[in-house]
């Protein structure tokens, strides 16, 4: 897989196919890479990996989950890093953490290590806008998409910043909250992904509380695809295999691709 | 009454050039530390609280209401109390700023009646807080029932069952108390689920956060509202000192928020300040620069990454990190940070209690317990004159200690 993220979904995007990132938090099992390729094979266009962090204040209980027990299992940035270099999946890998893990050393050789190994993209949650420059700088010197967030409570003037320097595509929140399957899409969602279509061409995913095919179809209807996260994390935690969560990824593909004919 | 010399005579003017812990600015900047690391759903709230606070601190009629609160309501001016018989056996002259005396018993509702009186101000319904050892959920608990307003309290599990009074303190002045189950179940943990909770409801919740941490303009605006302890004990040494200033000011630190409100009233005098943390959560000590519960500072950190648990008897001072204007105060000389250890800190408790008859909180006996031993080891000069802030009384504190009498 060559080129970078935004490339690669806007591409996808091209040929009519609504955008689906199913996430797995790296090293939540000791098989974890099997469940990337699983994703990748069943149909999602890139694969958000989690980094595990100690605390992580944008996660709802199953994420929060995950994390503690990869960081129980002994999970740390290099063993990641190490892994997903003999990984190919065949689609974009974006690595999802906390500001914290970012900045152990130094922005630039965190970007740097990420890109070496070949990931293609990066989301830091609790770096918004003002904090993210030095981040966006190094991200882009290694090659690396920084995704920006995107929420319902944002401005149009902020939200036309964020198009403008989100880079992969534009992570839309469809509400106010934490990572999770609970709680019900909030109106805000369509007009926030009305909005960004409006101030952008880079692509626009809708992220939190896409909990089934059924809502990720009525979301993708309102943007160019969804990240679906929680509800794969709950099916592993409850003690799916790599082949059942490739199965369910399946399953969003087929309510995406029949939603946009 | 001991041969020191003692008139009782405390005006609390304030003092010319004790600003010189400022305003970060709208970056919210303390050097690199501080800042804004919160999800984008949370900054127009962080806009809004700033916006508020900058247009009500600059509002006489606001300062007059929170004035007026904090003096017939809170309990404030409080007193300078010289610690007579300690002071003879430790050849110093300590001075206590008695923070435990105010309403609720802690300095916390310094800070909350200021934050309240905000949240009030902005048409907010709710006041979400997290709380260690729970003073800060019972001075929120206390200002939201002045008020009228709503509270919900996130307390870790753990704290709920070594803090049983002060959960059903709050219980009776109607707050809601969550119990965190997630993580260590402490304060650091209270704070992750404060945090997604307000994420949640922000539009109706105001964050009463509990110390000078969190995303800008928290550790900016909770130093501000806990500076009158500073004020305060300056125009009181200022009025009863021969020389006007202590040769130390000395306070606890676990975020560090009664530390920040003291030093802010010393910051630009001659007095040297000493911040002293638990031995276990001794972030300025023993922290590296991270970024936790929205703000960059020194955190304590395994070589991953990964937070680790902080370890106290004090579980006001069970937290990992360290407020971002004391890491900053640490790297420019301006403030020092020392540790003491469980052990040292019950002994100060009874040696107070014993001396003086103040019990204080175990967390305000970090502060005695280094001034005890740097006394003892001359490091403290014999005749120095200490100001030592208070910042809470220890009848919570009576249960857990009492296997150790």
């Amino acid at each position: 897989m060559t080129g970078s993220v935004e490339e690669f979904l806007t591409a996808r995007r091209g040929t009519g196919r609504p955008l689906l990132v199913p996430y797995v938090t790296a090293g939540v099992t000791p098989d974890w890479t099997n469940i990337v390729r699983a994703y990748a094979d069943a149909g999602a266009d890139a694969v958000e990996l989690g980094f595990p962090f100690s605390d992580p204040m944008l996660d709802g209980v199953t994420i929060q989950e995950a994390a503690g027990r990869a960081i129980a299992a002994g999970t740390t940035v290099r063993g990641i890093l190490d892994e997903v270099a003999t990984l190919d999946a065949g689609v974009p890998l974006i690595a999802m953490t906390y500001s914290n893990l970012v900045v152990q050393r130094s922005v630039a050789e965190f970007c740097a290590a990420l890109a070496a190994s070949g990931l293609r993209g990066l989301i830091v949650p609790d770096s918004p806008l003002e904090e993210a420059g030095e981040l966006a700088d190094a991200a882009a010197d290694a090659g690396l998409d920084l995704v920006l967030l995107a929420a319902p409570s944002s401005s149009r003037a902020r939200l036309r910043e964020i198009a403008e320097r989100s880079r992969g595509f534009v992570y839309a929140l469809t509400r106010m909250g934490t990572t999770g399957e609970r709680g019900e899409i909030s109106e805000g969602a369509a007009r926030l992904g009305r909005e960004l279509k409006e101030l952008t061409d880079r692509p626009v995913l809708f992220g939190f509380g896409v909990s089934s095919p059924a809502r990720a179809a009525e979301l993708a209807g309102h943007a160019d695809g969804v990240v679906v996260a929680s509800a794969l994390m709950r099916r592993l935690l409850d003690g799916a295999r790599p082949r059942e969560l490739g199965a369910y990824v399946a399953s969003l593909r087929r309510a995406l691709d029949q939603g946009a004919r | 009454m001991g041969e020191m010399s003692w008139s009782g005579r405390q005006g609390v003017a304030v003092p010319p050039g004790a600003r010189a812990m400022g305003d970060p600015g709208a970056t919210g900047r303390f050097g690199g530390y501080g800042g804004r690391y919160v999800p984008e759903s949370l900054i127009p709230a962080c806009h809004e609280i700033e916006a508020a606070f900058r247009a009500a601190w600059g509002d006489p009629e606001f300062r007059g209401r929170l004035d007026t609160l904090l003096r017939v309501y809170a309990g404030r001016p409080t007193p300078l109390t010289p610690a007579w018989r300690l002071s003879r056996e430790l050849g110093i002259t300590l001075l206590l700023k008695r923070e435990d005396l105010v309403h609720t018993g802690s300095h916390k509702i310094n800070n909350v009646v200021g934050q309240a009186l905000l949240a009030h101000r902005m048409g907010k319904e709710r006041l979400l807080a997290e709380t260690g050892a729970g003073q800060h959920g019972v001075a929120t608990a206390t200002a939201a029932a002045l008020l009228g307003l709503k509270a919900t309290v996130f307390m870790g599990e753990r704290d709920i069952e070594r803090q049983e009074l002060n959960v059903l303190r709050m219980n009776v002045l109607g707050a809601e108390v969550v119990p965190v189950t997630t993580g260590s179940r402490t304060l650091k943990d209270a704070c992750n689920e404060a945090m997604r909770h307000w994420v949640s409801s922000v539009d109706d919740s105001y964050y009463c956060v509990g110390s000078v941490m969190g995303p800008h303009p928290y550790p900016w605006m909770v130093r501000e509202f806990q500076r009158v302890i500073g004020e305060e004990a300056r125009a009181q040494c200022a009025a009863e000192l021969p020389v006007g200033v202590p040769d130390y000011v000395v306070a606890c630190v676990g975020g560090g928020s009664n530390a920040a409100g003291t030093f802010a009233g010393f910051a630009g005098t001659t007095a040297r300040l000493v911040g002293v943390e638990a031995e276990g959560g001794a972030a300025a000590t023993f922290g590296r620069a991270g970024v936790l519960h929205g703000f960059r500072s020194l955190v304590l950190q395994d070589e991953h990454g990964q937070v680790r648990e902080a370890h106290s008897v004090a579980a006001g001072l069970d937290y990992p990190g360290i407020g971002p204007e004391h890491a900053h105060l640490r790297d420019g000389g301006r403030a020092r940070y020392e540790t003491v250890n469980d052990d040292e800190v019950v002994k100060a408790l009874l040696r107070l209690a014993r001396t003086e008859g103040i019990v204080a909180a175990l967390e305000s006996s970090h502060a005695v317990a280094w001034v005890i031993r740097a006394a003892g080891s001359g490091e403290i000069a014999p005749g120095s004159t200490v100001m030592l802030t208070l910042s809470g009384r220890g009848d919570k504190d009576i249960a857990s200690i009492k296997e150790l009498l």
